[in-house]
């Protein structure tokens, strides 16, 4: 067994190259495994132990295609935001982030008087009128936990790359 | 599999996927397995060979129904992010999109149906860097923006369920 100390891992220089390798896609080869080490220097072993490693102590998730729903045919995509009592928003965001209609759910800072939510689910749907179901179904599960909410659409993507790592 | 296609434009309308792909779709969310030939142990799974596993995959990459395929990670687990949104009048929505897509720190950037119109994800190595680029976008842009910093992620996060949009694929 290999000691390791998940709260305490920094991914080091080295991980961090091989995120930013599979940042932007892994080589649909026969042996991307083996592609990326030999693009980065390192043996396929180590590229595999690293990434096996990342996953185990959660900085990566998964390695795994990253579908784009419009092309999938989930047309709308709403960004619902909810104010929620302070009390109750971790057991309620909690729930709200098993429905299937939601991607994602994240708890936010609010900054009153402009942004009173502290809630964010993203739902998605095929069409606006699908979205507006989830919301509701979200909203009967708040309760009276939650004293408003509004959904975004979004209009336009603007920019997705896969992350970037800066410096 | 050319045959599940009539053309590329078509994919994107009609969503006329068979049966690998549906499989694909639903079941690489759940990850590439950590082995020497990946796409040959997940076509053993889906009883098909390697290299259909791989041309299926490279045409999705082909017509965008798969972005790519890569490391999701977890939120603050390499570096800072944080969301951010700005309210940017109707008339100057472009140039100021173009000051944040610009950004190499920026790698999300939407636009929404809102006061709050303007909605982009920002990474940077540490704090210090991210607050620079986040100021420094504030000057170019000369509007300021709301900084909504990741306080706790609720998703179970054990890869987007893509069954229904299968079953979509199917009602149309």
């Amino acid at each position: 067994m290999t000691p390791w100390d998940d709260a305490c891992h920094k991914p080091d220089p080295v991980d961090r190259a091989i995120i930013r390798a599979t940042q932007g896609g892994m080589p649909l080869s026969v042996r991307p495994y083996h592609t990326l080490a030999e693009s980065l220097g390192l043996s396929p072993s180590e590229v595999m132990s690293r990434l096996q490693r990342m996953q185990d102590n959660g900085a990566i998730r998964r390695i795994a295609a990253v579908p784009q729903h419009y092309a999938l045919g989930i047309h709308a995509n709403g960004m619902s935001v909810w104010d929620v009592d302070d009390a109750r928003v971790d057991e309620l965001g909690e729930q709200v982030g098993m429905l299937d209609c939601v991607s994602h759910a994240y708890r936010r800072p609010r900054h009153p008087p402009q942004w009173p939510y502290n809630l964010f689910a993203m739902v998605h749907g095929r069409s606006r009128g699908e979205v507006e179901n989830h919301v509701a179904e979200i909203a009967r599960l708040l309760g009276n936990a939650c004293h408003r909410y509004d959904i975004l659409y979004s209009s336009r993507l603007l920019k997705k790359t896969g992350l970037r790592l800066g410096g | 599999m050319a045959s599940q296609r009539d053309s590329e434009a078509d994919v994107k309308e009609s969503h006329q996927y068979g049966e690998l792909e549906r499989a694909l779709l639903n079941d690489y969310q759940r990850g590439l397995p950590l082995v020497s030939r990946p796409f040959a142990e997940i076509g053993k799974e889906l009883g098909v060979g390697e290299e259909a596993v791989l041309a299926a995959l490279g045409e999705f990459q082909g017509n965008g129904v798969v972005s790519r395929v890569g490391a999701t990670l977890k939120p603050g687990a390499i570096g800072v992010g944080t969301l951010a949104a700005m309210a940017v009048p109707e008339d100057d929505i472009e140039r100021v999109a173009a000051i944040i897509s610009a950004r190499p720190e920026v790698n999300h950037n939407y636009e929404r149906e809102h006061d709050f119109n303007l909605w982009f994800v920002a990474m940077a190595p540490d704090q210090s860097q991210l607050l620079r680029a986040l100021a420094d976008i504030e000057t170019c842009t000369g509007y300021p923006l709301l900084d909504l910093r990741l306080v706790c992620d609720y998703h179970v996060d054990l890869g987007f369920d893509l069954q229904w949009a299968s079953q979509n694929a199917i009602d149309s």
